[in-house]
């Protein structure tokens, strides 16, 4: 196809370049970047290859965050679970560039970088996305490209429909040619295998799971049941319409907040319901730009916007998750220390008043 | 199903909501008019023998002239077996207010004439870009597709025109231009991908008429894995 063969020829000078995150970028331009990215910033970016895909290719995030001695707390994000959903990996993509360019001149996000590491995901579905730019025919695919059983003949599972998070029950298809089945059993996708060993491993320190997709300018809270609540429910809405509001701060853009079965559709399976499950506080699916006049296809005049305004809403919540974190704790140390204080004066002036007293009567 | 008063922002207001675009754009889309649902403001659902009955208080805005304009709707969900489209009503304010009527004619005019027959594929391509020229015919190919994605929804779907894949200026008939449109719709709850292939008729005064619909087989033989090494 010559426009990305043309975007290739350029990607290697251009990647330091604004223009080249107002682009969709192919694998292995994608690949690329997140090995410039480790060149040019190697005291704070590093790579990790946590699984394989069907198709044996590698699952890679990059984790960012100022090196330390201790055990620190993450954030997680990803994107491209879903191949046609394009302006997620620019997303992901901007994100990284984005926390690169400002951690040594923004206080907040310097010290989110020295607390906090990120492990960010550009494309988790990568089998997925290379077969969505293979033709135009293709462009519209959305599921793994794991082949199809027992005498059904079509490809690929609903990677978000497969993850061990109430697997199966709802929002769901059986049959292996539809767009949501969710596989011959939870976890039978070693994309959503490799997501959950990482979860598994990484669950105690992780404040923030955050998976992007588009369209439908949404922020989805779990659980995507509609019987089951997430325990933290109110937190969750509190910190998502905040959110919301920082994204329409940016362009206007309105962005709906609630659990997916009051806002979308009801579902099983997600990555975001097995974040959640496994005690991850706060996990957010972002479905980001438009509501449908261009679905999947979003111009690319309009990626910029799209990842200044889904910036603006990811940063609220991970400063949110942070402060919690960082912040409460010397706030209840705090707290106690004047509660002590406060008995401490209480009881010497009651004392003081007995004394007083004993005195005068005597 | 939910009944009573609606929260605008849940799904089943959302989904009548875009019921409602189809219909307008169905009776007041052109290849320079399209209109797409701005916001829900309020609504309310309610059982009727063997219909739901909804309405609502919406915002709609015509994406060319970025005008918005109130409007309120009432529709009939068929219930029961039958699969008939639902009906509806809605009378807008302010919506309309831009006049397209000399684009419209300009265009009519410039395709009118048989000697220079146009075809396009892929609107928008995979990067959401399409040429100027053909913007006419992908707004032509979105209102045709309303007419679709106005019979076929329900309260389990939500429609949206993904691409037009290809369309094709047939010779001008009775003063109507006349297109073979092949369109990609997209259903949000089953994330299916559909292919519809039209007949569509246009012209300033009769407006966007469909006359034949068929719906595509999905091409189970066409997924085989390509030889990638993206």
């Amino acid at each position: 196809m010559c426009v990305s063969m043309y975007s290739a020829v350029w990607s290697r000078e251009e990647t330091t370049e604004r223009n080249y995150y107002t682009r969709y970028h192919n694998m292995s331009e994608i690949t690329a970047w997140m090995e410039q990215m480790k060149r040019e910033n190697p005291d704070v970016v590093s790579s990790m290859v946590y699984g394989q895909t069907y198709e044996r290719r590698n699952i890679t995030l990059l984790k960012i965050g100022l090196s330390s001695t201790g055990r620190k707390k993450a954030i997680w994000m990803d994107c491209g679970i879903h191949a046609r959903e394009w302006i997620a990996p620019a997303f992901c993509q901007y994100f990284v560039r984005e926390i690169l360019r400002t951690y040594k001149t923004d206080t907040k996000v310097n010290e989110m970088m020295k607390n906090l590491d990120f492990y960010i995901t550009p494309v988790l579905n990568v089998d997925g996305y290379i077969y969505s730019w293979h033709n135009e025919s293709t462009r519209l695919w959305r599921k793994s490209r794991s082949p199809g059983t027992g005498g059904c003949t079509c490809y690929g599972t609903d990677i978000n429909r497969n993850f061990y998070a109430n697997w199966g029950m709802v929002g769901v298809s059986t049959d292996c040619c539809s767009q949501t089945y969710c596989g011959t059993k939870a976890l039978s996708e070693s994309e959503a295998r490799a997501v959950t060993d990482m979860l598994g491993k990484m669950r105690e320190d992780i404040l923030a799971f955050l998976t992007i997709h588009s369209y439908g300018q949404l922020l989805l809270v779990p659980y995507g049941h509609p019987n089951i609540s997430a325990p933290n429910y109110d937190e969750l809405m509190e910190v998502g319409l905040a959110a919301a509001t920082a994204i329409k701060a940016v362009h206007g853009m309105d962005y709906t907040v609630g659990t997916s079965p009051d806002v979308l559709y009801a579902n099983s399976g997600s990555s975001r319901d097995f974040a959640r499950l496994i005690g991850i506080p706060l996990s957010f699916t972002f479905e980001l730009r438009d509501k449908g006049e261009h679905g999947f296809e979003l111009p690319e005049d309009q990626i910029q916007p799209t990842c200044e305004e889904a910036y603006a809403g990811a940063h609220h919540i991970i400063t949110y998750a942070h402060d919690k974190a960082f912040y409460s704790y010397a706030a209840t140390v705090t707290a106690t220390l004047w509660t002590t204080l406060l008995a401490a004066w209480v009881s010497s002036a009651i004392l003081l008043t007995i004394i007083c007293l004993y005195k005068k009567v005597k | 199903m939910t009944t009573g008063v609606l929260n605008p922002s849940h799904y089943p207001a959302r989904r009548a909501a875009t019921v409602v675009q189809h219909y307008l754009n169905t009776r007041y889309g052109s290849p320079y008019r399209w209109i797409f649902l701005s916001k829900v403001h309020s609504g309310s659902a309610e059982d009727m023998a063997e219909m739901r009955k909804y309405q609502l208080e919406l915002t709609m805005q015509e994406m060319i002239s970025n005008v918005s304009g109130q409007c309120s709707a009432e529709l009939l969900f068929p219930g029961g077996e039958g699969q008939s489209a639902p009906q509806v009503q809605a009378s807008c304010e302010g919506l309309l207010q831009s006049n397209p009527t000399a684009q419209e004619e300009a265009f009519y005019q410039q395709h009118r004439a048989s000697n220079n027959m146009v075809s396009g594929s892929n609107i928008p391509d995979s990067y959401g870009h399409m040429e100027p020229s053909m913007k006419p015919f992908w707004h032509l190919g979105g209102v045709a597709s309303s007419c679709i994605m106005l019979r076929e929804s329900n309260e389990s779907t939500l429609y949206n025109m993904a691409q037009v894949a290809n369309f094709t200026q047939l010779e001008t008939e009775k003063d109507q231009l006349r297109f073979n449109y092949h369109v990609l719709l997209h259903e949000m709850i089953s994330q299916e991908i559909i292919h519809w292939k039209l007949l569509v008729t246009w012209s300033p005064e009769q407006g966007v008429k469909v006359l034949q619909t068929e719906l595509q087989p999905k091409c189970h033989d066409c997924e085989a894995p390509p030889n990638t090494t993206n």
